[in-house]
């Protein structure tokens, strides 16, 4: 039994306002005509006119994207590979170390891990770009997909994996051919997750990247430190609507997947 | 020989990129600052054999953990991270609680679409949620014309640069972490339970406090942890809504690399900090592992 | 017409299939299997049958390659299977989950091991189109396993676990999951499978109704060991221990001491009363304890003392279970033991001849019960 009450309503309400105003705000004052971004002056695009133009933010938006793509990539195949070892591992020397490795970065505060990362590629003489952004990204992302793998790996039926020995496959082609399609919702949420991370990332890229390569987030740091700029609106407001618009497509694609099992399930039992 | 390569590969990697960057760091920060590139002395000659091995180890001191004793500004800063972290965990509980009971007591077909407005804000940019609170809270910004507006203050509040700021960036961009936990342990609960405790005599709000409470203690206490640990070594929130007067571990550590280029000072903070961290960690894990145990 | 009775374990020419030879099998201070030594023969419809917790699954899991032996060795076909991977086993194994691929269709599924083998592809497609056949699923060839119903899922399982034509076929508890209506059907149709393919089957099973009806011999189980294995009416009639007699099926146990008597033996069971006969081909010495084991339908009732029954005793009803074709009577004797005796209800309820608290005669023949040792 539920009891929802004017209290509980009250609470939603002003809770959902707390989270959404302040990013509502932002998108409405990123139309605003007025440089002065407190002031509204009438309803106007020219900010994201001027951020197009605006080559810096334009070169560190693609710096971003590429590294999110390769950090993200390199991190499902090695967080995927973990997950399957924490799991279905069994017993092996430092298996203590390793699933302390994996959880361990998810609670670390980001200035450590990037501190420590810059003296590691100062220490072996690596020159800072785009590649060591990759491979700091990389080793942390890599811990939240092993994490999301794992707990769909979890509640995997090992007998479809036996299964599959059983009918004839190596270790290998049961993996291939049963394990990873069936996990493939929870490899795919963790590329997401990972590309999602390092899309965000300001404290360990700062660290790790050199001149030579500035992100998106360390560019929009150095500016808003000045203070509240149009055009910075203009560039969240098209972030945030990218990011809404995936995650809603998403879940209304899981939420119709889901109906039409159901359906199908219902309709399976009605004609036994 | 493919589980071998199985476990290696990964195994490897972090060990290469997140278990030696640690013994870096520790090393360094048992180090002296040099005025050389690395900045810092002693390095490390293997040209020199085991009389360089020897030598390098003879270097090293904790000269850098007296300083940090001595000098006011770092033990304040861990002080005041502690503090300004344990403060607005606790805000976050106060707001973030009711929103998980709301959630949990609405009806079933409102639920998803509630869920899905808590986790949207989880892919969106910390820092653009962090940036648009400085056109509100600033002395002009949308709650001091707000206020001034409704005539409840005549002069406008500074609140932007201030630990205010700070606890409320936390409690903003914190707040998903604390609702979720506490929301999954709301829907799991039956809800004839609070009708057997009405039933046995309570009245609702002793029911609440009785039953609901005490079945939730468990999101509460793994949704506390995972505000009160990042917020400890936050950077980006006090660096942004916080003045020059508000000290977080995180921001001295970060000024003591860039602004001061003092590197064994910086990795013997991140050091106690790490130190510091520990224990709520290890308190945390053993939470998750009771309530994984009580779901068998 | 003349038919030969199958039963390859009477025939010392016979060559088994499978030869468990002082079979051991421990995980950590825990014995699964303990020294175990048993043949199974080819066209067998062999059932494990036993609490859980007793092995049959490890024995079963040991056949199919998941687990190792810790002693002893495991022949199939008389060849040593240590060191034989799952995968290179002519034996096939349908999971008490089924374990179907989520993801592919029933045609897939069936064809998945065929595939492995690298077929050609018209022979693949003949084969699951004979499987689909023979299970009655050539309707959901294209759907997927969430689409249809347990029953047919569990068709689907054991289609795709004959589709490689195995020697061994092995089945995991596989009527478990499906109601009990359904299940008696499924156990005639997988006793026609059988007889159909001409396969080998071991199944594992803690339901001896199941394990009676399906099988050829059924091996009974308990703590890592077979306490007996014979054909179904041998472990009902002539069970070996006072476990079997009591794990298959309802059994009153009257505990005993033996005097030889002429070629039966007299049964001691109670101060002041007179002793029970039974004839038994066990031998007893004087004064030795025993096990008397009656099954309950093999015990009349009736409210005067019969004459021509070699074991007749009184007693008072405490208790009646009607269930429709049958009644049990529990009837407490003198002595305080209670003792059920069971009778077909062929007349309308309403001219039933007993109610509570009735003091009747219970009796037997001096051949109804089976004397036990232990």
């Amino acid at each position: 039994m539920r009891r929802f009450s004017w209290f509980n309503a009250t609470s939603l309400t002003l809770g959902f306002a707390f989270l959404y105003l302040p990013m509502i705000i932002l998108i409405i004052y990123s139309f605003n005509a007025s440089r002065l971004v407190t002031v509204w002056a009438g309803f106007s695009t020219q900010w994201y006119g001027t951020l197009l133009q605006n080559q810096s933010f334009l070169d560190a938006a693609w710096v971003t994207v590429k590294v999110a793509i390769a950090s993200s990539t390199i991190a499902t195949v090695l967080g995927t590979m973990g997950a399957y070892v924490l799991v279905r591992g069994g017993r092996f020397m430092g298996r203590t170390v390793f699933s302390g490795m994996i959880y361990a970065p998810l609670v670390m505060p980001e200035v450590i891990t990037g501190l420590s990362l810059l003296l590691l590629f100062i220490g072996i003489g690596l020159d800072r770009g785009i590649f060591t952004i990759v491979l700091a990204h990389t080793t942390f992302s890599m811990c939240f997909v092993s994490v999301v793998v794992s707990s769909r790996l979890v509640s995997f039926d090992k007998s479809l994996e036996e299964a599959a020995l059983d009918l004839g496959c190596s270790a290998f082609d049961a993996f291939r051919l049963v394990t990873l399609p069936i996990i493939a919702p929870a490899v795919i949420s963790g590329w997401l997750l990972a590309f999602t991370l390092s899309l965000d990332d300001l404290v360990i890229a700062s660290f790790t990247a050199g001149p030579s390569a500035t992100t998106l987030p360390i560019r929009i740091f150095s500016a808003v430190r000045l203070g509240v700029s149009p055009e910075i609106n203009a560039l969240s407001t098209i972030m945030i609507a990218i990011v809404t618009i995936g995650v809603i497509t998403a879940s209304i694609l899981t939420k119709r997947s889901s109906l039409a099992k159901q359906n199908d399930e219902q309709a399976a039992a009605r004609t036994s | 020989m493919r589980r071998f390569i199985l476990i290696a590969v990964p195994f490897i990697w972090l060990m290469a990129l997140f278990l030696v960057p640690f013994a870096i760091v520790l090393k360094i920060s048992l180090s002296d600052i040099a005025l050389s590139i690395p900045p810092y002395t002693p390095q490390l000659d293997l040209t020199e054999g085991w009389a360089g091995i020897k030598a390098f180890f003879a270097e090293l001191d904790f000269e850098n953990y007296v300083f940090l004793t001595q000098d006011q500004l770092y033990w304040k800063a861990y002080v005041s991270s502690l503090q300004i972290a344990l403060i607005s965990t606790i805000l976050t509980l106060l707001v973030g609680y009711p929103i998980a009971y709301g959630m949990a007591q609405a009806p079933d077909e409102w639920r998803a679409t509630l869920l899905l407005l808590v986790i949207l804000p989880f892919w969106t940019s910390f820092l653009i949620r962090v940036y648009s609170w400085m056109g509100i809270l600033s002395n002009e910004g949308f709650l001091n014309q707000f206020l001034l507006w409704t005539g409840l203050i005549s002069t406008p509040l500074v609140i932007l640069n201030t630990n205010t700021a700070v606890y409320i960036g936390i409690v903003y961009t914190y707040l998903p972490f604390m609702i979720l936990p506490i929301y999954a342990a709301l829907e799991k609960m039956d809800g004839s339970l609070l009708e057997a405790a009405e039933d046995l005599g309570c009245s609702r709000l002793t029911a609440f406090w009785l039953v609901t409470i005490p079945l939730s203690k468990s999101g509460i206490i793994a949704g506390c942890f995972l505000v009160f640990i990042p917020a400890l070594g936050e950077f980006v929130i006090p660096s942004l809504l916080g003045g020059s007067d508000t000290l977080m571990i995180g921001k001295v550590l970060w000024e003591e690399f860039f602004s001061n280029r003092d590197w064994p000072v910086a990795s013997a903070v991140a050091v106690i900090l790490l130190l510091i961290l520990i224990i709520p960690i290890v308190l945390f894990q053993r939470n998750e592992q009771k309530q994984r145990e009580m779901d068998q | 017409m003349a038919q030969t009775v199958f039963a390859p374990w009477d025939d010392p020419q016979a060559k088994p299939l499978i030869q468990f030879k002082n079979v051991t099998k421990r995980f950590g201070d825990f014995t699964a299997i303990e020294n175990l030594t048993q043949d199974i023969y080819e066209r067998e419809f062999f059932a494990l049958l036993g609490p859980s917790g007793c092995g049959k699954t490890t024995l079963m899991r040991m056949l199919a390659g998941f687990e190792n032996t810790s002693e002893g060795q495991i022949l199939i076909a008389g060849q040593d299977m240590a060191n034989v991977p799952p995968n290179k086993r002519a034996v096939n194994m349908m999971f008490q989950s089924y374990a179907l691929f989520p993801h592919l269709s029933i045609w897939e599924n069936i064809a998945f091991g065929l595939k492995r083998e690298g077929k050609p592809k018209d022979q693949i497609a003949a084969r699951v189109d004979e499987m689909l056949r023979l299970t009655r699923l050539e309707k959901f060839a294209m759907r997927k396993p969430h689409q249809i119903s347990g029953g047919q899922r569990q068709r689907v399982a054991l289609a795709r676990s004959l589709a490689k034509a195995p020697k061994l076929l092995l089945l995991d508890e596989p009527l478990g999951a499906l109601d009990k209506k359904l299940r008696q059907d499924t156990q005639f149709e997988l006793m026609d499978i059988q007889e159909k393919t001409g396969t080998t089957f071991v199944i594992v099973t803690h339901d001896q109704e199941e394990a009676m009806t399906v099988s050829s011999r059924v091996a009974v189980m308990d703590e890592g060991q077979i306490i007996q294995v014979a054909t179904p009416a041998q472990i009902y009639e002539a069970p070996n221990s006072v476990y079997v007699a009591d794990f298959i099926g309802d059994v009153n146990i009257i505990d005993g001491v033996a005097t030889p008597e002429g070629d039966a033996y007299h049964i001691a069971w109670a101060e002041g009363q007179a002793p029970f006969t039974a004839k038994t081909a066990t031998r007893f010495s004087e004064g030795q304890r025993c096990y008397l084991a009656i099954r309950p339908e093999k015990v009349g009732i009736s409210a005067d003392r019969p004459a021509d029954m070699a074991n007749a005793v009184q007693g008072q009803i405490i208790d009646i279970a009607y269930l429709g074709n049958i009644s049990t009577y529990h009837v407490k004797l003198a002595n305080g033991q209670m003792m059920k005796a069971q009778t077909a209800n062929t007349r309308r309820l309403s001219r039933r001849s007993f109610t509570w608290e009735d003091r009747v005669w219970l009796s037997w023949t001096d051949t109804a019960a089976v004397v036990l040792e232990n």
